[in-house]
């Protein structure tokens, strides 16, 4: 009897840890060389008083081009995604989906997107919920295209699960538009018909090592404690050489699981270390947990930097635990990018400005933008310029196009690599500093702190 | 070697190890009495995970306060899940009943996901710390270990102490004797499962006063409660304990203790240590640390 239950339980763990599997698999980290230095961050526009709504939100209008000709019946372009509406990814991956929701509105109020000829498309998504899990990602994305003939894709939530849409949508041809996804792994293996509108993970960190230099040169110790996963890792492997070759001592480096809740162990290393930063994090939840313990187990670092989790409005929850986090960010509302920032920077301006964004979000959703939101109504507002310069739905065409892209719209600079060995890389795009603070009110807000000339606020150090 | 994080780590793992105890206890107990290998373990971990959650934030009651109704709700839904889905084929072959406690765990999450969707929560509870150097011994943490332990005492003086305890461990010492001797056997498994569903949501509780979960959380949890039910011993609600301990203290103090040339194992190596233990533990002592129930 004790042989068949032995027998037993091991089958059941095995079978369990199968089941368990089911959830996103650990990636391997990029092989990629990591960068040694760090790139010239774009010009990011100063922040304005007016960041803040204060007036009935303005109704965004989508750029439009006038027909030359008469009025034809429009055309179905049918755009097809995942979004993780259940699990690891699911906060994040709603507010990248109302984002894309908003652009989806505003083009149907502007009658679709009009070619020179009269032609008009008429976009419509279709979706499935990919349970934050790769493999049904790649299940869905075969879906969509042999099944659902979607004309372009866009991309689900986190590099992991966007990885794994890419394999499929390039072995296919299919025009992808990613957003939520800055590994730079996939994009330095030389796809062809995918364009990625995040700043590279590669980069993500970079202005930190600056601020830190800058802010306090007595920093010197840090410890690096992230999720090992296929985002965090390429973040890791720019800022880690960037860190050494500055002169920190990195003095842990831990990754935790996905599913990690307890970081009391990584705490207790961290203390031992006696940091004066720590930097790591990964997605909305465990980036979260981290600096909730961070804080119960009273951490004293001078700077504590996470990712992901502290540019979501829900942060400001934690209370005095988010007080002082800082966290890099592709967007925030109080950043300005309309007409005039785009001409003093030279370049044509797209779509709806800064303002008209976040006022017409927060009409819609009674809440602010996320860095994620704006991404989603990027990856529509990019491929609906690309159709119109276009002049035509044709995927070779809409390629050559967003080729030629270089413009600013409400969420930056946008700018493709046409590299061969990292065709469709974010070029033009870049990172910000964010930091919980308190205003005079004794409220939670976010301040831009990196670079300077963008700040909206001075950066504080937590001891 | 810094003691400080070498005691602040042990601490750590023993409070935590005490919740671990008390969550493969209602696993154990339901295997011990029954044979009854339990896969809806995980999300009735869960589902305590949710109880005080949702009575704090629908009735403003303090987590703390919920855990009679946790008690009272894991009782009742052990004892419906048991004649809903294993009664009838508590004298199967054991992957029967495998297979329909495989289907419950199914059931459940998809009915938790429907009603919470995978978006993570937490419990809004501060309860204060205790600090000294680099050690911080949170209040959470402190109540956990008080509950798990007075849970523990108080499932030791009801088996060995009541009748109805009683009845439990002669059922599972020999059924058909036992019901020669005029006990209801049925009453007596469906009692069984509901402590051990009970024991689980009241672990899954206390899981959440400490860390974030969701809907998805228990599939962790579960495994883990296997380890430390094969470590302890199979059946033995004192090896799970003492099982629970070793995995908290484990999982805390593998990655900390400093080592010649590579300075510490990452912590990424945790996992595989500990089913490495797994698998010495059944190669070289298969009834576990304290011996399976006899």
């Amino acid at each position: 009897m004790l042989k068949i239950s032995r027998a037993l339980w091991l089958s059941v763990i095995l079978a369990t840890l199968i089941l368990t599997a089911c959830a996103p698999a650990p990636t391997p980290a990029p092989t990629a060389a990591p960068p040694t230095a760090a790139p010239k961050p774009t010009e990011v526009p100063k922040p304005t008083e007016a960041a803040k709504p204060t007036t009935a939100p303005q109704a965004t209008t989508a750029p439009t081009v006038a027909p030359t000709a008469a009025p034809k019946p429009p055309k179905s372009l049918l755009i097809g995604y995942t979004a993780s509406q259940t699990g690891a990814q699911q906060v994040a991956s709603q507010k990248q989906i109302e984002g894309l929701q908003l652009w989806l509105d505003d083009v149907k109020k502007a009658g679709g997107i009009k070619l020179k000829d009269g032609t008009v498309f008429m976009p419509e998504v279709k979706f499935y919920d990919d349970e934050s899990k790769a493999d049904r990602v790649q299940t869905l994305y075969t879906t969509l295209i042999n099944t659902d003939k979607a004309d372009f894709l866009l991309s689900p939530y986190s590099s992991g699960l966007t990885r794994a849409a890419i394999a499929v949508s390039e072995q296919n041809e299919k025009v992808m538009i990613t957003a939520g996804a800055a590994e730079d792994l996939p994009m330095d293996g030389g796809t062809k018909r995918t364009f990625q509108l995040y700043t590279p993970g590669s980069q993500y960190y970079l202005g930190t090592v600056d601020l830190m230099a800058k802010l306090d040169p007595s920093i010197k110790k840090i410890a690096f404690v992230y999720e090992n996963e296929a985002f965090t890792l390429s973040v890791m492997n720019g800022i880690q050489p960037f860190a050494k070759s500055k002169g920190y001592e990195i003095v842990v480096d831990e990754k935790y699981d996905s599913t990690n809740t307890d970081f009391s162990s990584f705490i207790n290393k961290i203390s031992g270390a006696n940091p004066d930063a720590i930097i790591g994090g990964g997605h909305v939840t465990d980036s979260t947990t981290f600096a909730k313990q961070l804080y119960e187990k009273k951490v004293t670092a001078k700077m504590v930097a996470l990712l992901v989790a502290p540019p979501e409005p829900t942060f400001a929850s934690l209370g005095d635990a988010a007080l002082n986090v800082v966290g890099p960010t592709q967007w925030e509302p109080v950043m300005v990018f309309d007409a005039d920032t785009a001409k003093k920077a030279n370049l044509p301006f797209y779509g709806p400005s800064s303002k008209v964004f976040t006022d017409a979000y927060v009409a819609k959703y009674k809440a602010d933008p996320s860095y994620h939101s704006a991404g989603g109504y990027a990856q529509g507002l990019v491929l609906q310029k690309a159709i119109e310069d276009a002049d035509s739905a044709d995927p070779a065409k809409v390629v050559a196009a967003l080729e030629k892209v270089n413009m600013m719209t409400f969420y930056g600079v946008i700018k493709f690599s046409t590299d061969a060995k990292t065709h469709g890389k974010q070029t033009g795009h870049a990172m910000v500093l964010m930091q919980w603070q308190k205003d005079a009110a004794g409220k939670l807000v976010k301040q831009v702190v990196w670079p300077f000339d963008a700040k909206s606020g001075d950066v504080q150090l937590r001891k | 070697m810094n003691f400080e994080i070498l005691i602040a780590s042990s601490l750590d793992g023993l409070t935590l190890g005490f919740v671990f105890g008390l969550m493969a206890m209602g696993l154990t107990l339901i295997f011990g009495v029954m044979k009854v290998i339990n896969l809806g373990h995980g999300p009735i971990i869960v589902m305590g995970m949710f109880t005080p959650l949702v009575l704090s934030q629908a009735f403003g009651i303090n987590p703390y306060f919920g855990l009679p109704v946790v008690i009272v709700l894991g009782l009742v839904t052990g004892i419906v899940m048991y004649f809903v889905a294993v009664h009838r084929v508590i004298n199967a072959p054991e992957l029967t009943t495998l297979l329909a406690t495989f289907a419950v765990n199914m059931i459940l999450i998809g009915t938790l996901t429907i009603l919470f969707t995978t978006t993570p929560q937490a419990l809004s509870l501060e309860m204060g710390s205790l600090q000294t150097g680099t050690i911080t011994i949170l209040g959470t943490r402190v109540v956990a270990v008080l509950v798990a332990v007075v849970a523990t005492v108080a499932l030791y003086l009801f088996l060995y102490r009541t009748r109805s305890g009683k009845s439990i461990r002669a059922v599972a010492n020999n059924r058909a004797a036992a019901e020669l001797m005029g006990i209801n056997s049925t009453w007596i498994l469906a009692l069984s499962f509901g402590i051990g569903t009970m024991l689980a949501m009241l672990s899954g509780a206390l899981l959440a006063t400490l860390f974030g979960f969701t809907v998805l959380s228990g599939s962790g949890y579960e495994v883990k409660s296997f380890i430390i039910v094969v470590l302890g011993g199979l059946g033995n609600p004192t090896g799970a304990l003492l099982g629970g301990i070793i995995i908290g203290l484990l999982e805390s103090l593998v990655a900390v203790i400093p080592l010649p040339v590579i300075g510490s194992i990452p912590f990424s190596w945790v996992p595989v240590i500990e089913f490495v233990v797994f698998i010495l533990i059944l190669l070289f002592r298969p009834t576990g640390l304290l011996g399976a129930r006899t």
